[in-house]
């Protein structure tokens, strides 16, 4: 694996964002979605992401760009090295991506879900191969941010595990692996604090912008929860927060009202350019 | 907020463009920064913020920010933003004749 290829499916915040961050560090991506106008989209917003990971420095200056391509034919994750997926969060269509992808690949390829909390021993009974499949939790934008949750499933093997860190190492990210949960850490911890957020706007408590400011300067969060929920993207916020409510029972989980309006009304966030702030089309 | 367009032609008044700058900074932010202010060491501004900025100065003077110029010491202080759109018009100008 000198120069693996990976293969990535689903081209929406996450895919865009992963994209940017494998090529930036010099590694051809092949990325895959249902929709062409998505992927168009997609490939805007790399270029886009290349040049702000530059700005921070985020990326390594005087790194030739990995070759991006897109598609719309799943087959063509065939050859690659390792797949990631970052398809919506919902078990069936995951279910049938994961399991159309382990047909593909060749034996031993390391398939990764980068689902917000659906745990991935469930998801091992989708594919043909169990101990090739492994969670990784990218956060958004992932070009900028160089941790990663790993998830080890109980079934995950450890050429898996090993094949997994390595690729990470390589794309400059610092991985932590936990065991498998719904949620795992992250999204366990996060998800229902912005949930809670949500709540104390709609309770008319303080507004969306003093929570946020109460958070980063009392609390230390870089930019506030709903700020990031802006960011996540409110439908998927609002579907790991049903997957995760679903598996677990907690009330925290289960979606709040503002949220759920939030969706019904289009305001998903930066991608939709409102959400709980609003943003010109020079910020998405 | 719609700027007006600058030429080549008319060379641009620095004391304007960091007025604009400024202007944008406050309505984002909602604070009027100083010119020498470090928008990223005191908060005002953010990894996110940054790249608005870079759209906003390319779409508002009509340049392109690229290669080494893409680097957030550029980008620290308003005083540094119309520095970096003087020098790249003036370049622009350059080529032009
Ligand atoms: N947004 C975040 O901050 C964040 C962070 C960590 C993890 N995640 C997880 O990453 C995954 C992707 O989230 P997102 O925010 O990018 O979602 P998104 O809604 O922005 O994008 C999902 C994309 O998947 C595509 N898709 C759907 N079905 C497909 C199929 N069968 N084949 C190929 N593409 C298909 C859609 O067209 C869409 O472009 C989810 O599991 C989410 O929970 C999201």
């Amino acid at each position: 694996m000198d120069e693996p290829l990976i293969a990535i499916v689903g081209a929406g915040v996450m895919g865009t964002g992963i994209s940017t961050l494998v090529v930036g560090q010099g590694l051809p991506v092949v990325l895959v979605d249902i929709d062409q106008g998505v992927l168009d989209r997609a490939a805007t917003a790399v270029r886009h992401g290349l040049r702000h990971g530059q700005l921070i420095g985020a990326l390594p200056p005087g790194t030739a760009p990995g070759r991006l391509r897109t598609t719309l034919r799943l087959q063509d994750v065939a050859d690659a090295d390792v797949v990631i997926e970052a398809v919506t969060e919902a078990p069936d269509r995951k279910a049938d991506v994961l399991a159309a992808v382990s047909a593909l690949v060749s034996p031993g390829t390391p398939v990764i879900s980068n689902t917000s909390g659906i745990p991935i021993d469930e998801m091992a009974a989708w594919v043909k191969d169990p101990g090739s499949l492994i969670g990784t939790h990218f956060m958004n934008p992932a070009y900028l941010i160089p941790m990663v949750e790993v998830i080890r499933g109980p079934r995950t093997t450890d050429p898996t595990v090993q094949r997994v860190l390595s690729t990470l190492t390589r794309i400059g990210r610092r991985p932590v692996v936990v065991r498998d949960a719904p949620g795992f850490v992250t999204s366990r911890l996060l998800h229902p604090m912005i949930n809670d957020a949500a709540r104390v706007v709609s309770e008319g408590t303080a507004t969306a912008e003093d929570v946020d400011t109460l958070m980063q300067g009392c609390l230390g969060h870089p930019t506030g929860p709903l700020r990031t929920a802006d960011l996540i993207g409110i439908d998927n916020l609002v579907d790991a927060l049903e997957e995760l409510h679903a598996r677990t029972g907690d009330e925290r989980c289960r979606p709040s009202e503002l949220l759920l309006e939030k969706v019904r009304r289009g305001e998903l966030g930066r991608k939709s350019g409102r959400g709980f702030y609003s943003y010109s089309e020079a910020q998405s | 907020m719609t700027p007006e367009q600058h030429t080549a032609k008319a060379p641009l008044d620095t004391d304007a463009v960091i007025d604009q700058i400024t202007r944008f900074v406050a309505e984002e932010t909602r604070t009027a920064p100083d010119a020498d202010q470090d928008l990223f060491t005191t908060g005002l501004a953010n990894s996110m913020f940054a790249m608005q900025l870079v759209v906003f100065l390319e779409q508002t003077y009509a340049v392109t920010v690229a290669g080494p110029d893409l680097q957030l010491s550029n980008f620290r202080t308003v005083k540094s933003m119309a520095a970096l759109v003087g020098r790249l018009q003036a370049q622009a100008a350059g080529t032009d004749v």
